[in-house]
């Protein structure tokens, strides 16, 4: 029981952290353009253009 | 470095639309591009909406920015006010399901241990834990359900999810109260999990409408808006068709569209009118003739004043046409309301019977007979069949849009689906409705005199020239040395050709003296005048087009707005009956004649005298070279040349509909064999969870053999 009162508190903040974490993902925008956040992985960037 | 700079000038942003954005590479190309126009600090690429939002210095304008994006190859346009993105339907979805998700996934852990054989104390605080984290997420995922099933039930109508609604309310009622009194089942698991596989079902079917109206919008902003104003000081200015007022004079070049209605002040063009009523053949225009918003400039510039323009064009008069017409798509019922109309009261009804038959037949006690109710509630809660229709309709859309077919949304699937009769349109439709040059002049040329003719035709914006470098660059030709290229607008290109042993011959482009058809003249000297006519030529595949429509037992036929010689002279290509001279009003009637006899009509069309039959009819398809107004009153829209698009929409949506019906008789057939068992009382929260989410595997599944629908 003991290790009970550990585990699911430590599996609970686990799930609420990826939760925070994803509802921080949906604010600051990064679903807003699904199809460019999937293409621009395929940029080159070799140090050149970018500011 | 850019912060610097910040604090030395205002920065503003502007957002431009680029609709040839399609890759990687293209993002690289204009971000990057973009960044080095002095001036410009920073230019982020939005694929899905296909736009560019640039931050730059107050000394930046606009046409700055689209001739360098112009520079890079993508023709852009700044983005207009009322075509700004609509809100997005998905994204409101996603956190209800974000939090579903969670909550099923932790409450489903320790209902885990609880159905392995936790009991006493253990199972007590389990309950406890798992009614912590339900109830708050039931809410907040659920408030989507809750909302709309109150708003059905305010009106005295049922829809979908007013059993969802009932149901999770009982159950999660139900199991707060076993909760509370040491009970030994909760269905806080099953609950959470109905509705994240239901707010899955609606994000999905949001996300299809989301993806295709993003398609739509790209190609409806790239209509020019506006019009090169002459001031009366003789300064020119570019406004957007808003700001355009009767009595002003706007200069519009050759392969320019008109913004407004006007008459012609100065200049002698000839003009495409047949975006506006189907007339293919172009009509020559001087001072004092009338001319409408819509229409394409072919030769040379002309200046016209403004006589009405917004709410006052002949565009206005067929908007209003197109309002009164939408009735057929208005009534359309969509298949899976239908379903729950059906579905609904016979879930009711079979709860409140085996409440009753426990309470007096079985004499069960109020408690046991509630239990085994909401038992029967919990596992008809239609969460397959809430998957049955979107996941269908998202795969087969996405299968569909990789082959170039945008779909609106779910709804015209559905109709596209009972289609038995098409009326296509002549010009634009069956034709590519752009004049093209004669394939067996540019095959008689001969090298040297095509790659002049490349060559001259590459230097001017003029419509006739760039469809002559558009079919020479296909065919393979390499433009011969010019020097001294010069353009005189509304006559030609002239030039002094270079060939290879070095000698210069004086060339010229221009147009013919006196030709009945419309063509261009390829002089080149010391050698006879060439002339290249161009037409408006049949789309690619028609035959193969027509041919698999008739395989798929759909009549087709031709109800164009062109004069009777030039639609039958298609209709003979074609071997299709046709009605020609036929104006928007005329169309409308035959599309409700067909209507009454019982037909299911797709009208396929792209000019604005379409707009009125496009929105009349069961379902409608235009091509992505359409008007605005047929873009935006077709449910589907096809890019590319290619007919096949008909056959192959028609085909995928049938396929499609089957599915979804295998999919009903999944569903239901699981709530046939669950039922029995919830009605006799055997059925526990565990024999609920693995059926539903097994039901909705199985549903899943069927749908993605949609994959290939498109082929």
């Amino acid at each position: 029981m003991t290790g009970l009162a550990l585990l699911i508190p430590i599996a609970l903040g686990m799930g609420l952290f990826g939760l925070a974490a994803f509802f921080w993902a949906l604010r600051s925008g990064q679903f807003d353009d699904m199809d460019g956040a999937a293409a621009r992985i395929l940029i080159d960037e070799e140090g050149d253009g970018l500011p | 470095m850019s912060a610097a700079r910040e604090a030395l000038a205002p920065q503003e942003r502007t957002v431009l639309v680029v609709p040839g954005m399609h890759c990687a590479g293209c993002m690289a190309k204009v971000e990057r591009g973009l960044a080095e126009v002095p001036g410009v600090s920073a230019a982020r690429v939005n694929l899905t909406a296909r736009q560019v939002s640039v931050l730059h210095d107050a000394g930046v304008t606009t046409p700055m920015l689209v001739e360098a994006l112009g520079a890079l190859g993508f023709p852009a346009q700044p983005r207009a006010e009322e075509l700004a993105p609509p809100p997005s339907a998905v994204k409101p979805l996603l956190a209800p399901l974000g939090v579903a998700g969670f909550a099923a996934m932790n409450v489903m852990l320790l209902s885990v241990s609880i159905w392995s054989g936790a009991g006493g104390a253990t199972r007590d605080l389990f309950h406890w834990l798992s009614a912590a984290i339900g109830v708050p997420a039931i809410v907040y995922a659920g408030r989507v359900f809750f909302v709309s099933a109150w708003g059905a039930l305010k009106h005295g109508r049922t829809n979908m999810d007013v059993p969802i609604a009932i149901g999770v309310t009982l159950a999660t009622g139900l199991s707060l109260y076993e909760t509370v009194t040491g009970g030994a089942e909760a269905w806080f698991d099953g609950t959470l999990m109905l509705l994240l596989f239901l707010l899955a079902g609606r994000a999905l079917d949001a996300a299809m409408r989301d993806k295709a109206r993003a398609g739509v919008d790209a190609l409806l902003r790239q209509a020019a808006p506006g019009a090169l104003v002459v001031g009366r000081d003789g300064t020119v200015e570019w406004l957007a068709a808003p700001q355009l007022v009767p009595g002003m004079v706007m200069r519009v070049a050759a392969g320019e569209r008109l913004a407004a209605d006007g008459e012609i002040v100065s200049g002698r063009t000839r003009l495409d009118n047949s975006l506006l009523t189907g007339e293919s053949a172009a009509v020559s225009a001087g001072a004092g003739d009338v001319v409408h918003a819509g229409t394409l400039n072919l030769a040379s510039a002309i200046d016209v004043r403004v006589t009405a323009a917004g709410q006052g064009t002949t565009l206005a008069e067929i908007a209003k046409l197109m309002d009164a017409s939408g009735q057929a798509r208005s009534r359309y019922v969509r298949i899976a309301d239908r379903a729950s109309r059906l579905y609904a009261p016979a879930v009711h009804t079979l709860a409140a019977l085996s409440f009753a038959g426990w309470m007096v037949l079985g004499h069960a006690g109020l408690h046991h007979s509630l239990v085994i109710a909401i038992a029967v509630l919990i596992i008809t809660c239609p969460c397959a069949l809430g998957l049955a229709v979107p996941v269908a309709q998202v795969v087969a859309c996405g299968a569909l849009m990789k082959r170039g077919i945008m779909v609106k949304d779910g709804s015209a699937l559905e109709r596209l689906a009972t289609i038995d009769r098409v009326l296509l349109d002549k010009t634009g439709t069956l034709t590519l409705g752009r004049p093209l040059p004669d394939p067996a002049v540019l095959d008689a040329l001969g090298t040297e005199a095509a790659g002049v003719a490349l060559a001259l035709a590459s230097h001017s914006k003029h419509p006739l020239s760039r469809a002559l470098v558009e079919a020479l660059a296909g065919r393979g030709v390499v433009a011969a040395e010019l020097a001294g290229v010069l353009e005189v607008p509304g006559q030609g290109m002239s030039a002094i050709w270079v060939d290879a042993c070095g000698q210069a011959t004086p060339v010229a482009l221009r147009r013919p003296g006196e030709a009945t058809v419309m063509a261009a003249a390829l002089d080149i000297a010391g050698r006879p005048t060439w002339l290249i006519p161009f037409s408006d030529r049949l789309r690619p595949g028609v035959s193969q087009a027509l041919q698999a429509l008739a395989g798929l037992g759909v009549e087709a036929s031709i109800l164009s707005g062109d004069n009777a010689g030039a639609v039958g002279e298609v209709a003979r290509a074609t071997g299709l009956t046709a009605e020609a001279a036929a104006d928007p009003l005329a169309k409308r009637e035959a599309i409700g004649r067909l209507q009454g006899a019982g037909r299911k009509v797709l009208m396929a069309g792209d000019g604005l005298n379409d707009g009125p039959a496009l929105a009349a009819a069961d379902a409608s398809i235009a091509p992505g070279t359409a008007s605005d107004v047929g873009r935006q009153a077709a449910d589907l829209v096809f890019l590319g040349d290619s007919l096949d698009a008909l056959p192959r929409a028609i085909r995928a949506a049938r396929r499609t509909m089957a599915v979804v019906r295998e999919n009903f008789v999944l569903a239901i057939g699981y709530n046939v064999l669950a039922v029995p068992l919830a009605m006799a009382g055997k059925v526990t929260p565990l024999i609920a969870a693995a059926a539903m989410s097994l039901s909705s595997l199985i549903v899943i599944a069927n749908s993605l053999r949609l994959v290939r629908a498109a082929r």
